[in-house]
């Protein structure tokens, strides 16, 4: 299996079709710092001990960094959704690509992964969507993001939703190149989870809590859960969210309008 | 399981940089990988076990070196260590910003 470069031994999938070897590998290249070097050998008399100090991240963050790019030069604001399964995120994206419809084109990126149920959910909506399939990949990648992109060219100024593989562990380490990740928490999940998963908490700038419809049948301490947030992350904003019943959709929307202002 | 994504992401580095010293066979890595990373040091061992096998590393030592957790209290402006994100500043009872600790890199290779 090979999830960094995005080749998945042939499960990855992006808008249906498998994405085969043989593309661009070792275009990008790892950035050389100048104090690579070898040492006199330590170990027998023909092994030697050479400094490498290179990011483990650093290829991906090269593809991030290409996408940002590319995202700054067609004025597109991309955002990163993360959640564990179930949070509503789907949910919660049709209803927000629904309100704003008319105003700002919106395209979407889906990760699952399998099936493309959740690509077909929003282009029922009317906007553009792919589909990428990580097969046994916990987490969507920038390289991935890259390539769905060749096939999805969203429109100049328009706002991209990443939708990232439903899990709150992994898809905190890829940058994708988004300008935000964006983490949804739904009521229904309790309020410990920020101090569960920090690491996501910590890299969000902004946390829907979603579902509040379902508070009043719920014991879920709202005050407790943003306290928790703001312990692994001071800087991050919360929006109490519902698709259901339309709470806070407004701010969440007037956030989007402002690109994260 | 992004580990076994990380360990990918290893063993490249070892290939380009057994590559760029004309080595066939590297016998030992280091890494150093932060204490508020993310990354689970047993899976790490385990996933780089199963990506090497059959590479230049196939075999090779893995050596982790875990650098402390670090923050900063945002009210007293402190830095201290931080062994959970969470932590609190024990004086002042706030949030700190974290300033260490999430490092994942390959720091050296010993190669034939």
């Amino acid at each position: 299996m090979c999830t960094t470069c995005g080749c998945g031994g042939g499960e990855l999938k992006i808008g249906g079709k498998p994405h085969v070897h043989g593309h661009d590998q070792g275009e990008l290249r790892f950035r050389r710092p100048n104090h690579e070097h070898s040492h006199e050998p330590v170990h027998g008399e023909t092994s030697r001990r050479v400094q490498v100090e290179k990011d483990i991240l650093a290829k991906n963050n090269a593809y991030a960094q290409n996408n940002r790019q590319h995202f700054a030069t067609q004025g597109i604001f991309a955002l990163n959704l993360v959640s564990s399964p179930g949070s509503g995120k789907t949910t919660l994206l049709t209803r927000t690509i629904e309100l704003l419809q008319g105003e700002l084109p919106v395209a979407v990126i889906e990760g699952d992964q399998q099936t493309s149920f959740d690509a077909e959910r929003i282009r029922a909506t009317g906007v553009s969507a792919i589909q990428i399939n990580t097969g046994k990949g916990c987490h969507l990648d920038a390289h991935m993001i890259e390539h769905a992109l060749e096939d999805l060219k969203p429109a100049d100024h328009s706002l991209l939703f990443i939708e990232n593989v439903g899990n709150l562990v992994c898809p905190a380490s890829f940058d994708l190149g988004e300008a935000h990740k964006v983490v949804i928490l739904s009521v229904t999940e309790g309020e410990d989870k920020p101090l569960k998963y920090p690491d996501m908490f910590a890299a969000a700038g902004l946390m829907l809590l979603n579902k509040v419809d379902l508070l009043p049948y719920l014991s879920f301490d709202v005050q407790k859960c943003v306290e928790y947030a703001q312990r692994v992350n001071p800087h991050i904003r919360v929006i109490l969210t519902s698709a259901t019943s339309g709470e806070g959709m407004g701010e969440w929307l007037a956030w989007l309008r402002s690109r994260g202002a | 399981m992004h580990e076994m994504s990380l360990a990918e992401s290893v063993l490249e580095i070892i290939e380009n940089s057994a590559a760029q010293h004309d080595s066939n066979k590297v016998h030992a890595v280091w890494l150093e990988i932060g204490q508020l990373a993310g990354v689970e040091v047993e899976a790490m061992r385990f996933c780089f076990d199963a990506v090497t096998r059959g590479s230049i590393a196939d075999g090779a030592r893995l050596e982790i070196i875990a650098t402390p957790g670090r923050g900063r209290c945002l009210s007293c402006g402190k830095s201290m260590p931080l062994i959970e994100r969470y932590d609190l500043c024990p004086e002042c009872d706030m949030p700190l910003e974290v300033t260490g600790g999430t490092e994942m890199r390959v720091k050296e290779l010993e190669m034939e």
